[in-house]
């Protein structure tokens, strides 16, 4: 059970509510012969002002639910083309936008689903630099972003400013929601203080997403969005819902307040930090400097295949992805077998070891450098930049 | 104590299944137990210290173990351990 309780009569308790034309009565009528909902909760919901971070997989349900039940006011923050890679799951998008930024294609969509709906749109990066001044002025935040350093600015931003803020993420099959950000609920820094190091959990576009979870988690988002704004149920606050789809589970756990959160307990963060550094994507100043990465790109490789150089090319993904496509003259040796076969490696020749982006290729180079081996490199941008730069007859996955 | 250690799809292979039975008589005491049969998920559950991660929550019956004392929270027989790392996909 939850161990706060919801606001008092939602977040738009003592603000002046807009009356209903005859054409919004007509729109939310299924709204408003629900108990719960009713006129106040549909006069609530045009007043209201929510932000989303994110126009992709948790954004898309986002945006169009919200729309649909009438938020009077969307804010859109995102700076990503639509990719074709998106459509399996970013429903907000079609294949006519491909190529098209992410907030144009947003803003035909949401216009369609509901014209009465007014839409801010912010193409940029959130950054610490900006982040407040967009946020002010809403009522709630949702968090649909794919990175951590997003997720702990958008935190701490929610906290300074007292804005609730709606969580969800995803990877795979499963996927976390809850409400952050309240005036005694928890917040993120309180459920995770620290992010785990770059590269140790995979992102979807390395580890891959189920379709339709971002659907599954997005729509439990807007549901808690609407729950906060009408004042109704018992939103999800010191609770984390758990979402399983391959099992069908779904599960709660309490989610408590901790006293000692930099953010929302002590409230030693009195502004926003560098969310990069946090993350450990770039070294502190007092960190001593970690020997650069030696990289090739796609098409210095590609000469130096063309010129017959003694290069041994080595492919890290998983089996299955190698199925998918490779890099003609590749040895596959997945990330998880490297190590066994490093030993075996003469480090009197030159590597060039790749993976579908570079990261887990980084980790290998690595492990080579660490061994005493000095000819290696990274293929910057994986078989990914290979395709686009060099060899188009390899898919792209 | 027998409990049962409930595990998300990014940690489950490194065992054999999302749900494993444990022993112990603390959380860390069950913790230890999987890491003897799993070393590669033993590593992913605490530090070399033998710490929690800040980025991997434990729950034991859906309350969280830093409230409880951590690895030194008291199982019992049929107690359920859910393990919520942090992931950040959307």
């Amino acid at each position: 059970m939850a161990t706060s309780a919801p606001p008092d009569r939602g977040l738009l308790a003592d603000r002046e509510l807009p009356s209903l034309s005859n054409d919004e009565i007509h729109r939310y009528s299924r709204h408003l012969i629900l108990p719960d909902v009713g006129l106040e909760g549909q006069r609530k919901l045009k007043a209201s002002r929510v932000l989303l971070i994110g126009a992709g997989g948790l954004g898309s349900p986002l945006a169009l639910y919200l729309a649909a039940a009438g938020v009077g006011h969307i804010g859109l923050v995102d700076f990503d083309v639509v990719d074709v890679t998106n459509l399996q799951r970013q429903v907000l998008h079609g294949t006519k936008d491909v190529g098209r930024p992410k907030l144009d294609s947003a803003r035909d969509r949401i216009a369609d689903v509901n014209p009465l709906v007014e839409l801010t749109t912010y193409e940029t990066a959130l950054t610490s630099a900006n982040a407040l001044e967009i946020f002010r002025g809403y009522d709630l935040v949702v968090d649909g972003t794919d990175n951590f350093a997003t997720r702990y600015l958008v935190n701490d931003a929610c906290v300074l400013l007292g804005i609730p803020n709606v969580y969800g993420s995803i990877f795979r099959f499963e996927g976390q929601a809850s409400v952050f950000s309240t005036e005694d609920g928890p917040c993120y820094r309180c459920l995770f203080p620290e992010p785990p190091p770059p590269g140790l959990v995979p992102s979807c576009a390395e580890g891959g997403v189920l379709g339709v979870l971002p659907g599954l988690v997005g729509t439990i988002q807007a549901t808690e969005a609407i729950k906060l704004i009408c004042g109704i149920g018992t939103p999800l606050i010191g609770r984390l819902l758990l979402v399983d789809s391959l099992n069908a589970t779904y599960r709660t756990v309490k989610l408590r307040k901790n006293p000692k959160c930099p953010s929302c307990g002590t409230r030693e963060i009195t502004q926003l930090i560098d969310y990069e550094q946090f993350c450990g994507l770039k070294p502190a100043a007092n960190e001593p400097k970690v020997a650069e990465l030696p990289e090739i790109t796609p098409r210095e490789l590609a000469e130096r295949l063309r010129a017959a150089d003694d290069l041994v090319l080595l492919d890290v993904r998983e089996r299955f992805e190698w199925d998918i496509a490779r890099i003609e003259g590749a040895q596959l040796v997945p990330l998880a077998q490297f190590p066994a076969i490093v030993p075996a490696l003469d480090p009197k020749r030159e590597y060039v070891i790749h993976c579908k982006g570079g990261v887990r290729s980084a980790k290998a180079v690595r492990q080579l450098q660490a061994a005493g081996f000095t000819k290696v490199h990274n293929l910057a941008g994986g078989i990914l930049r290979w395709s686009a730069d060099v060899d188009p007859t390899v898919a792209k996955y | 104590m027998s409990a049962t250690l409930f595990l998300p799809a990014v940690l489950a292979k490194l065992a054999d299944g999302k749900e494993i039975d444990a022993h112990g008589e603390t959380v860390g005491e069950v913790v230890a137990d999987v890491a003897v049969r799993f070393p590669d998920l033993g590593a992913r559950l605490r530090d070399k210290d033998g710490t929690l991660y800040p980025y991997v929550t434990i729950y034991l019956n859906d309350e969280d173990i830093r409230f409880l004392g951590g690895f030194q929270a008291t199982v019992r027989d049929g107690d359920e351990l859910t393990v919520v790392p942090a992931i950040a996909g959307g």
